[in-house]
């Protein structure tokens, strides 16, 4: 049940899009959602999704999982079309009561979905094919320039690697203790609202202790291996930009140029 | 028939997909009232999802589990029930304390059985009698125990349920050896004053040898062997392939043998004391 949670889930593999920088692909993934918001016309959302099949064929994340990571959004998705339905003035299609569906409605609808959709599919297909460690140390590069002006880069590229590092831990110990308080008799799943609420409490206490104590073990085996930030902190693995890389780059440019001449010229 | 007992039991995880694992298939268990039953088995070879399903929190994907002698699963009501007469403690059940005082927490499972004010403080004294805990102890917070006490306040809050099977997966890791002793005696004691059927997960073959009355041995989700300690020991040269080995003493045992001695099998200590002293002609003393 809880373990079906695939927030995050890195799926190790050896394709281009695994063996691409972690740098390049966070570049990737900005420029992406850059173009996704330019996009405004059927040709650039086609270059779009274009973009996004090529990237999914050359990782080997399967369709199907990345539209399972749809699902817990679908609720967000659907409430954004059906206001884009309702509240786009144009010509009108049908009309009922206080509503008034439009042409444009459903157009800005479409779109809007269909954005969203593959923002998510985008950015989980960036959380797939990089290990969580790749990732932070991506961002804490990408991040560096910020150091001038005294923001703790490594500190927080820390706190991220060791938050993602934790979450299955979690969710695996927040399992165990549900299964200890339900062989006590514990019922979590009748009652009202409030009665809920009061059962999660045999849960909560357990969890937020064990995570102290987690958090202090890890913190003292920091300190037992002299961890002391960043400062001339050297790494096991240094990035590199390949050609691959340079290329890929480019041609991220190139769709972003694309979508934006398209944009220009109304097409 | 058999007061618990799993017929052709399977369970597969994460069933459908890349993840797919089975950890139990065709498993058939059974405990009578009043056994003490033990589980051993390699890491992984599926103890632990085997005890889950004693007491439905785990749905088995194949066979059945019979409570006295009915589906435990026949309906949801009849599930959760089952937890009362069922009781299971988790590995390192220390983890799952929660309340203000020990007493609070002991009186977690009798509440939920819907029991009145009165029977669930008797029930939470007897518990704490049968852990040694004091009743000073019973007051205090369970978060400044010590590690043994709060072993012994966790394994309470299921006793205190008064179950007629009693499941505990690796009562006693982590504990000193004066520790162990003790609780597995309070273990005893519990069966012996209730009648009640045990069944212990463990890594230590003395304890097993000592303890049990009979014993599985799971191997990569299936029962590898059974039968009293003496039977299952015999045969050391399959243990050891399953990772698993016999009681130190056996051991001592089996090599003086090998070197022409002329001793019996033996697999707890008071055996071979006994063994020792007949040899030497009915001395009892060592």
């Amino acid at each position: 049940m809880l373990k079906d949670i695939t927030l995050g889930q890195f799926f190790p593999g050896d394709t281009l899009l695994h063996r691409l920088d972690p740098r390049t692909k966070l570049i990737l993934v900005v420029v992406y959602i850059a173009a996704l918001f330019i996009a405004k016309s059927y040709i650039s959302y086609a270059v779009m999704v274009a973009f996004l099949i090529l990237s999914i064929s050359l990782s080997n994340v399967k369709i199907g999982t990345l539209l399972k990571s749809i699902k817990p959004l679908a609720i967000i998705i659907i409430i954004t079309a059906l206001l884009n339905i309702f509240y786009t003035p144009g010509r009108t299609i049908v009309k009922f009561w206080i509503f008034n569906i439009t042409w444009e409605g459903l157009r800005s609808a479409a779109f809007m979905a269909a954005r969203i959709i593959m923002l998510i599919m985008g950015t989980f297909l960036l959380t797939y094919t990089t290990s969580p460690i790749a990732l932070t140390d991506g961002i804490e590069i990408l991040l560096n320039p910020l150091k001038k002006i005294k923001v703790p880069v490594h500190e927080l590229a820390m706190m991220m690697a060791i938050a993602l590092r934790f979450i299955p831990t979690l969710i695996e110990e927040t399992d165990k203790i549900m299964s200890a308080q339900k062989a006590r008799g514990a019922d979590f799943e009748t009652g009202n609202i409030f009665a809920r609420a009061k059962a999660l409490v045999p849960i909560l206490v357990p969890l937020f202790i064990s995570s102290f104590r987690r958090a202090d073990e890890l913190a003292v085996a920091m300190e037992c291996r002299c961890y002391h930030g960043g400062e001339g902190r050297t790494r096991l693995k240094q990035l590199h930009y390949q050609k691959r890389d340079y290329f890929a780059i480019a041609f991220g440019c190139l769709v972003l140029a694309a979508v934006i001449v398209l944009r220009v010229f109304g097409l | 028939m058999s007061l618990i007992e799993t017929r052709k039991l399977g369970h597969v995880y994460s069933q459908g997909t890349p993840l797919e694992f089975t950890a139990l298939s065709d498993v058939d268990f059974s405990a009578e009232a009043g056994e003490f039953i033990g589980l051993i088995g390699h890491t992984g070879s599926g103890k632990s999802t085997l005890i889950q399903h004693l007491n439905g929190l785990l749905k088995p994907t194949s066979g059945e589990v019979l409570f006295q002698g009915e589906n435990i699963y026949k309906d949801k009501q009849f599930t959760h029930q089952l937890r009362f007469h069922v009781g299971l403690v988790f590995q390192y059940p220390e983890y799952q304390l929660f309340e203000e005082t020990v007493y609070k927490d002991i009186s977690f499972g009798p509440k939920n059985m819907g029991l009145d004010e009165k029977e669930i403080d008797r029930r939470v004294h007897e518990a704490a009698a049968f852990v040694e805990l004091s009743d000073e102890v019973l007051q205090a917070s369970p978060f400044d125990l010590s590690g043994g006490q709060k072993r012994r306040a966790a394994i309470a809050g299921v006793i205190a349920m008064e179950p007629e099977v009693l499941v505990l997966d690796e009562p006693t890791a982590g504990l000193d050896p004066s520790g162990r002793e003790s609780l597995l005696a309070n273990i005893r004691a519990y069966r012996d004053k209730m009648n009640a059927t045990v069944i212990m997960v463990s890594h230590s073959m003395e304890e097993i040898a000592e303890t049990v009355d009979r014993l599985y041995v799971m191997r990569k989700g299936t029962i590898a062997m059974s039968g009293t300690p003496m039977e299952v020991f015999e045969r050391a040269e399959e243990l050891q392939p399953m990772g698993l080995a016999v009681p130190q003493i056996t051991e001592v045992f089996t090599a003086l043998r090998a070197r022409g001695a002329n001793v019996p099998n033996v697999y707890t200590v008071e055996q071979a004391v006994r063994a020792i002293s007949e040899m030497k002609g009915g001395a009892a003393s060592c």
